[in-house]
C-alpha cells in the first residue's frame, strides 16, 4: 500500500466503481479500498450473514430462510432504464460480459384504493381503468404532442416553448384531469413530489420520452435489472479496473485523508500511507464535508409469496403516488424474487421507501407496507442523504453523492458525469471497449 | 496446439460448442495466467508480469463426443488482497483452483477456495486442484516432513524462495507440498487433482480435457446459462444488452437501439 498512486478511491459503491474502472482504463494508477469486506457500499447486495449482521447485531439467520448462496439482498431499491445512462456506459465498457439482466415484469400505480397496472401496449393502454374514455383521447393528443415535439420546430410547439413553459400549463392546455396528471407527473416522469410543475416542462418532457423509449426497448416494463442483485454492478466495474491495473483492497480501514497545504496527499491506514494526488470517496469516508438533505426509510420486507393484485408477477415497481395518501413524497415499492437470484426460491423480496417527512417515518411506509401481503421479516433503515459541500477542485477531495429516492440510477450517472468532469477536466465521452473475441485476437497478434 | 484440440473426432467436429465458463483461482504468483496461456497458446513468459490487460480467454475442447468452449476468467490480480469478488466466481461450470507445489502456504490457500466455492458456488461445479510448478523440483525427491511442520513453518520458508530465483539452477528448490498430500485432499474432497508445469508445459492440457469430460453438459444445456450464451433472448426472460431489438450491436449508436419515440 505505501506505494505512489495518482488516484485513491474509498468505499465500493457503483459510483465510486464506474469511476474507478474510467479512470484505469485512461491509465491512471488507482487504489481502490473499502472498510467492508464486501463490495457494493451502500449500493451492495448482501447475504443472509451479512443483512443479520447489518441489521440484526450478527444474529444466526433462521434455518428456514435457506442458505447464503441463495441471498443477494439489495440496500438501495433501484432498477435499471433500459434505455438509462448506466445502460450506455454498460455496453461501452462492455462491463455486460461479466453480468446478466433480466427485465423487470411490469410496472403499478396505486390510485383509488386499487392497484393497477401501467399500460406496457397500446392494447393495455385501451383496456386501462387508469382513465375514462374521453379522458384516453385527452391523454393520448397530450402524448401525440411530447412525441412529436421538435426543439427546432416551432410548427410543434402549439405555441408553447418547453424551455420556459411550465409543466402545469402544458397539463392545462389538455385538459387533463388531476388523476391523469398524477399519473403522469409521478408513474411515467418519476417525479417524487409536485415541484416539478411549476419548472419548465421540458425536464418533464424528457423523462416522459426516457420512460418510453425504455418501455419500448424490450417491452413489459421499462425496467432491467442484474441478476444476483444490483450488488453486481460494482463489482463488474471494479473487474474493469482491476484488468485495466487497479488494485484492490477489500476490509481496509482508513484513518485519516492526509493534506499537505490544504491539497490531498495521501490516505492512511494504520501506519502506512498510500501517496496520491486525488481522492474519490463516497460520504461515509468525509463525513466532515457533506451535509444532508434529505432522509430516506426503506424497509426491507421478506414475503412469502409475491404481493397482492399484481397478477404473480416476479418483479414489479409500484408507485403510490404522494396525493393518494395526502403526503408530499411517493411511496416506493420495489419488488425481485428468487428468478433474479436474490432470495430462496418459496420467498420475495420489497422495498418500500420514501423520503422522510416526519418524526416517525416507520409510520409513513404504512401505506405501502400494507399492501405486501403478510411480511415474515422486515429490515429497516432510515439513512441520510448526502452531498459534498465543495466540488473538491480545491483540496482535489472528490465526494459522491448518497444514493436517493429515484427508483433507477439516472441521477448515479449524473453524479458519476460530473464528478469524473471534475476530477479530470474533461467531459467523459464513452468509447466503446473491444468485444471478448477482439481483445482475444489482439493479444494473439502481440 | 493443445492435445485437448488434437482429440477432437470426426464426430465432434460438426457438433455445436456448449459454452463452459471456467474461473481460475488460487494464491498470487502461483502460475494461473501462465497455466492458460499454456493451455490456449502454448507459450510461456519467464518472469510474467502480474495478470493486468485482458484477463479473459476462450479454448475450444473435443472429446470424442462433445465439443465444449471454455470461457477461461483469470483473476485480474484481485486475489492479491483477498478482494476477489464474487461476481467472479458466479454462474462458473467449472473452477482451476492453483497452488505452488513449493510453497505450502498456497495449498492452504486453495483448500480455503474449495470450501468458499462449496459454500457460494454452483451447487454442480467441476473442481480441478492443480499442483503448478513441478519443474522446479522435477529432479528432486519429495521432502518428507510431518503435517504440523508444514503449518508452521510453511509460510516463512516459502518467502524465502524469491519469485525471480526460479530458474536459477543452483537455487535449491525443494518441495513442499507431497503428490500423496494434495491428492488425498483433492480425493476426499472430491475434487479432480492435477500436478503441472506450465513452463514446460507437463500435465496442462489434461487439466482441461479431464474438466470437459467431467462436466455435466445435460445440467448446462438446460440451465439457464444457454440464453445469455446464445446471445439471444431466452425464453427466460434475460435480455442481452449488447444487442438491441433488433439484434444489432448498439456500440456508439444508442440513441437510435431499439427507441419508439
Amino acid at each position: 500500500m505505501d506505494e505512489q498512486y495518482d488516484v485513491v478511491v474509498m468505499g465500493t459503491g457503483l459510483t465510486e466503481c464506474i469511476l474507478s474502472g474510467l479512470l484505469s482504463i485512461e491509465g491512471k494508477k488507482v487504489l481502490h479500498m473499502d472498510r467492508n469486506d464486501y463490495y457494493g457500499g451502500e449500493s451492495a447486495s448482501l447475504n443472509l450473514t451479512q443483512l443479520f449482521k447489518k441489521f440484526r447485531d450478527g444474529d444466526a439467520p433462521a434455518a428456514a430462510l435457506g442458505k447464503d448462496r441463495d441471498y443477494n439482498v439489495d440496500l438501495i431499491p433501484k432498477f435499471m432504464m433500459a434505455n438509462g445512462e448506466l445502460v450506455k456506459i454498460l455496453t461501452h465498457t462492455d462491463v455486460t460480459r461479466y453480468l446478466e439482466f433480466k427485465q423487470i415484469a411490469g410496472s403499478y400505480v396505486y390510485r383509488d384504493g386499487v392497484i393497477a397496472k401501467v399500460p406496457a401496449t397500446e392494447m393495455e393502454a385501451v383496456r386501462s381503468p387508469l382513465m375514462g374514455l374521453f379522458e384516453k383521447r385527452r391523454a393520448k393528443k397530450f402524448f401525440e404532442f411530447v412525441q412529436n415535439y421538435k426543439a427546432d420546430d416551432p410548427a410543434t410547439h402549439s405555441g408553447m416553448d418547453i424551455n420556459t413553459t411550465p409543466m402545469d400549463n402544458i397539463y392545462k392546455h389538455f385538459g387533463l384531469e388531476a388523476g391523469t396528471i398524477d399519473f403522469i407527473g409521478h408513474a411515467l416522469a418519476l417525479h417524487l413530489e409536485d415541484s416539478y410543475l411549476n419548472r419548465p416542462a421540458k425536464e418533464t418532457f424528457d423523462r416522459i420520452t426516457l420512460y418510453m423509449s425504455s418501455m419500448a426497448r424490450w417491452g413489459k416494463s421499462p425496467y432491467l435489472y442484474p441478476l444476483y442483485g444490483l450488488g453486481e454492478l460494482p463489482q463488474g466495474f471494479a473487474r474493469l479496473s482491476a484488468i485495466y491495473g487497479g488494485t484492490y483492497m477489500l476490509d481496509k480501514k482508513v484513518d485519516e485523508i492526509v493534506y499537505e497545504n490544504g491539497k490531498v496527499v495521501g490516505v492512511r491506514s494504520g501506519d502506512e500511507i498510500a501517496k496520491c494526488s486525488q481522492v474519490i470517496c463516497d460520504p461515509s469516508y468525509a463525513p466532515e464535508k457533506v451535509h444532508t438533505t434529505d432522509r430516506v426509510i426503506r424497509a426491507i420486507c421478506l414475503l412469502k409469496g409475491p404481493i397482492p393484485n399484481t397478477d404473480n408477477v416476479d418483479s414489479f415497481q409500484l408507485i403510490i403516488p404522494q396525493n393518494q395518501v395526502k403526503r408530499k413524497n411517493d411511496i416506493y415499492i420495489a419488488g425481485v424474487s428468487a428468478s433474479h437470484n436474490v432470495c430462496e426460491k418459496n420467498h420475495y423480496l420489497a422495498i418500500v421507501s420514501t423520503v422522510v417527512e416526519t418524526a416517525n417515518p416507520q409510520e409513513e411506509i404504512q401505506a405501502g407496507l400494507a399492501l405486501l401481503g403478510p411480511i415474515v421479516d422486515k429490515f429497516v433503515q432510515v439513512v441520510d442523504i448526502s452531498e459534498p459541500i465543495k466540488d473538491g477542485k480545491d483540496d482535489q477531495v472528490f465526494i459522491s453523492k448518497s444514493y436517493d429516492a429515484t427508483s433507477h440510477f439516472e441521477t448515479v450517472c449524473d453524479d458519476v458525469k460530473d464528478l469524473y468532469k471534475r476530477i479530470t477536466g474533461n467531459d467523459l465521452v464513452l468509447k466503446q471497449r473491444l468485444t471478448q473475441e477482439e481483445e482475444q485476437k489482439e493479444m494473439a497478434d502481440h | 496446439m493443445s492435445q485437448a484440440n488434437d482429440a477432437a473426432g470426426p464426430a465432434a467436429s460438426n457438433m455445436k460448442p456448449v459454452q463452459v465458463k471456467l474461473v481460475l483461482l488460487g494464491e498470487a504468483a502461483v502460475g494461473k495466467s501462465s497455466l492458460v496461456l499454456r493451455f490456449v497458446n502454448d507459450e510461456f513468459q519467464l518472469n510474467k508480469e502480474p495478470t493486468i490487460g485482458a484477463a479473459f480467454l476462450t479454448q475450444k475442447c473435443r472429446l470424442e463426443d462433445k465439443v465444449i468452449k471454455f470461457e477461461i476468467w483469470d483473476t485480474a490480480g484481485q486475489e492479491r488482497f483477498h478482494s476477489l469478488a464474487p461476481m467472479y466466481y458466479r454462474n462458473a461450470q467449472a473452477a482451476v483452483i492453483v497452488y505452488d507445489v513449493t510453497k505450502a502456504s498456497s495449498l492452504e490457500k486453495a483448500k480455503s477456495w474449495v470450501k468458499e466455492l462449496q459454500r457460494q458456488a454452483n451447487p454442480n461445479i467441476v473442481i480441478a486442484l492443480t499442483g503448478n510448478k513441478v519443474d522446479l523440483v522435477a529432479n528432486r525427491k519429495s521432502r518428507t516432513h510431518n503435517d504440523g511442520e508444514v503449518d508452521e513453518d510453511g509460510e516463512q520458508d516459502a518467502q524465502e524462495i524469491d519469485e525471480d530465483e526460479e530458474d536459477d539452477e543452483d537455487y535449491a528448490i525443494t518441495r513442499q507440498v507431497p503428490t500423496e498430500e494434495a491428492s488425498a485432499y483433492a480425493q476426499e474432497s472430491g475434487l479432480l487433482f492435477f500436478e503441472t508445469s506450465a513452463k514446460n508445459g507437463q500435465g496442462v492440457a489434461e487439466v482441461f480435457t479431464e474438466i470437459a469430460k467431467k462436466i455435466p453438459l445435460e445440467h448446462i444445456l438446460s440451465s439457464s446459462r444457454g440464453a445469455r450464451a446464445g446471445g439471444v433472448n431466452g425464453s427466460n426472460g434475460r435480455v442481452d444488452l449488447q444487442n438491441g431489438a433488433n439484434g444489432q450491436r448498439l456500440g456508439g449508436q444508442q440513441e437510435k437501439g431499439g427507441c419508439a419515440c
